[in-house]
């Protein structure tokens, strides 16, 4: 039962998944950045997988490629959980966004934009959220250091 | 230090639009706005025609600072998350580094730890009940709810050394036991939070205008809740019965007989009646974790994941050093990421972390419910009045320091 899952997107995305490992309990798919609108849709249309929990990316700084967008799906049906994953390279760094199939990955999208820098193509209103306008940098990023100052944003009436 | 002119945000400026719209900023220092956020709203006379939500103003930084602490220092700053509901961000946090670890906290810690993130559930519901009716007009409800909080602080309090910060989870074990006294004070404590929510259930549930304020107001169907993400009170309201302690038990839930109660409307009220039921199988499940509550150590017996005890530090070479490296290093879980699901009071808290191998966490996400939420508040103020924004809100239960970290 554990592994039908991973099977399943194996068999039905050959080109797209790269790897596919349980650590913990937790099944994962890395899969190529191309591919995510189309394997998300096939979770959500055939697999049943209703929830997008959680939406983030990670920066394995030295590492090429560089972030790592995550995506937890849950599906309340049939009681599964999901982990994605898409390598992202660090240039100019866009991914499809997810938010046709859920509107709920708006805020987190912008979220990972503000903290990243990753643009999500496909996004209706991509702009920080969690920092203020004017900020300079992606502040989740590893070379972003910890008590970075930023310049003085001028007076706004 | 260069001068830049910075163009003005696109929603800056507020303006009457043709056709009568005006644009009205529920600005982030507002009595309503709970933890501020900041609401901009287009409205046409008292109808709300669009919104657009602006958060942020309180974000720490918490993943990026605990990107540079070891991982039992990062539990003081996961108190301050979901400050009204401290013990479950501990809790939660503590599960994920275990998951991580592969290794079990003692029976008698499990057990401790439910009671812990109930008693801090009871605190999230009785502060977000206790605001929200204050927020309608209902100042004595306020006060009852909240001097039932102050007993079940107390009783934390007495526990972790912390009514709101009481960093009482360490991975593999807590801070200290119990003390001797507490099961005849939580009895105690009880007493007092049933007969002030009897009260407050009498002033509110049945009382026409309470009903009139809540009932059909911030309306979301049950599609709409799921594409949005909601999860806990918000989404049970509007009719899935998705509670993570019942779908992937985890410590010892799956040994207690509780209820969880589910709305049918998914408005405001629901959400009301759906937290005050809540608050009953808390307590309920408290007292089953009390009765049932084993003897044992309180911490993992492995000296590389928790600190030993003092008597040994000093008596014992192996202890010393690993006293040492724990302190210095920190815990050092196997590389590899894991997610680790808890009911928090407003839905699903995950904790996401991505471990290199050494004692400092590579990456630690926390999936907050109310982002979800608050981002789903457009929808649910829309067409709505001014004044049930207030209601809508208050039910939500946006914490800003989960919301923004």
């Amino acid at each position: 039962m554990n592994s039908y899952l991973l099977e399943t997107l194996k068999s039905k995305f050959p080109g797209a998944v790269l790897e596919t490992h349980a650590f913990r309990g937790d099944q994962t798919a890395v899969i190529n950045k191309g591919s995510l609108a189309e394997v998300a849709a096939f979770l959500k249309g055939e697999l049943g997988f209703d929830f997008l929990m959680d939406l983030t990316a990670v920066d394995y700084a030295p590492r090429e490629p560089r972030f790592e967008l995550v995506v937890h799906f849950y599906s309340s049906k049939h009681n599964y959980r999901l982990r994605l994953k898409c390598p992202v390279e660090a240039g100019e760094p866009e991914v499809a966004s997810l938010t046709p199939l859920w509107p709920g990955a708006n805020w987190f999208e912008r979220e990972v934009y503000d903290m990243f820098g990753i643009k999500f193509e496909g996004h209706p209103d991509l702009r920080r959220i969690l920092m203020y306008d004017g900020f300079e940098g992606h502040p989740l990023r590893k070379d972003y250091p910890l008590k970075k100052r930023q310049p003085r944003i001028p007076h706004r009436d | 230090m260069e001068k830049k002119k910075a163009a003005l945000p696109k929603s800056w400026s507020l303006e009457n639009l043709e056709d009568g719209r005006m644009v009205l900023n529920m600005g982030p220092s507002h009595p309503a706005m709970h933890g501020i956020v900041r609401v901009l709203l287009t409205v046409q006379g008292e109808r709300v025609m669009d919104s657009d939500v602006e958060i942020g103003y309180l974000h720490r930084g918490f993943e990026k600072t605990c990107e540079n602490v070891t991982y039992n220092q990062c539990v003081p700053y996961t108190d301050r998350l979901n400050y009204v509901s401290p013990l479950i961000n501990n809790v939660g946090y503590a599960l994920a580094v275990e998951k991580l670890m592969d290794i079990e906290a003692p029976a008698r810690t499990q057990y401790i730890r439910v009671i812990m993130s109930e008693l801090s559930r009871l605190t999230d519901h009785l502060t977000c009940i206790a605001a929200s009716a204050m927020e309608l007009g209902g100042f004595t409800v306020y006060f009852y709810l909240i001097n039932a909080r102050e007993v079940i602080y107390r009783l934390t309090d007495s526990a972790a050394g912390g009514r709101i910060t009481p960093a009482y989870t360490r991975v593999g074990g807590l801070t200290r036991d119990l003390p001797p006294e507490f099961g005849r004070d939580a009895a105690e404590a009880f007493k007092v939070v049933r007969r002030n929510l009897s009260d407050a259930d009498k002033m509110l549930t049945r009382n026409r205008i309470f009903y009139d304020r809540m009932h059909g107001v911030g309306h979301i169907s049950k599609e709409d809740a799921i594409a949005l993400s909601f999860t806990g009170p918000a989404l049970r309201s509007t009719g899935v019965p998705l509670d993570v302690r019942k779908a992937t038990p985890y410590l010892v839930y799956d040994r207690f007989d509780f209820d969880i109660p589910v709305g049918s409307n998914g408005d405001s009220y629901d959400r009301y009646l759906i937290r005050m039921e809540e608050m009953n199988q808390s307590m309920r499940i408290v007292e089953q974790a009390l009765d049932q509550l084993p003897e044992g150590p309180i911490n993992h017996p492995d000296l590389n994941v928790i600190l030993p005890p003092k008597e040994e530090v000093y008596g014992n070479i192996e202890a010393l050093m690993a006293h040492f490296k724990l302190t210095f290093e920190g815990v050092k879980p196997p590389k590899g990421e894991v997610y680790q699901a808890v009911e928090g009071g407003n839905g699903e808290l995950g904790f996401y972390i991505v471990s290199d191998g050494s004692g400092k966490p590579w990456r630690l996400r926390l999936r907050p419910p109310c982002f979800a939420l608050t981002a789903g508040l457009s929808q649910m103020i829309k067409g709505g009045y001014i004044a049930d924004i207030v209601a809508t809100f208050g039910q939500i239960n946006m914490i800003g320091g989960e919301l923004e970290r």
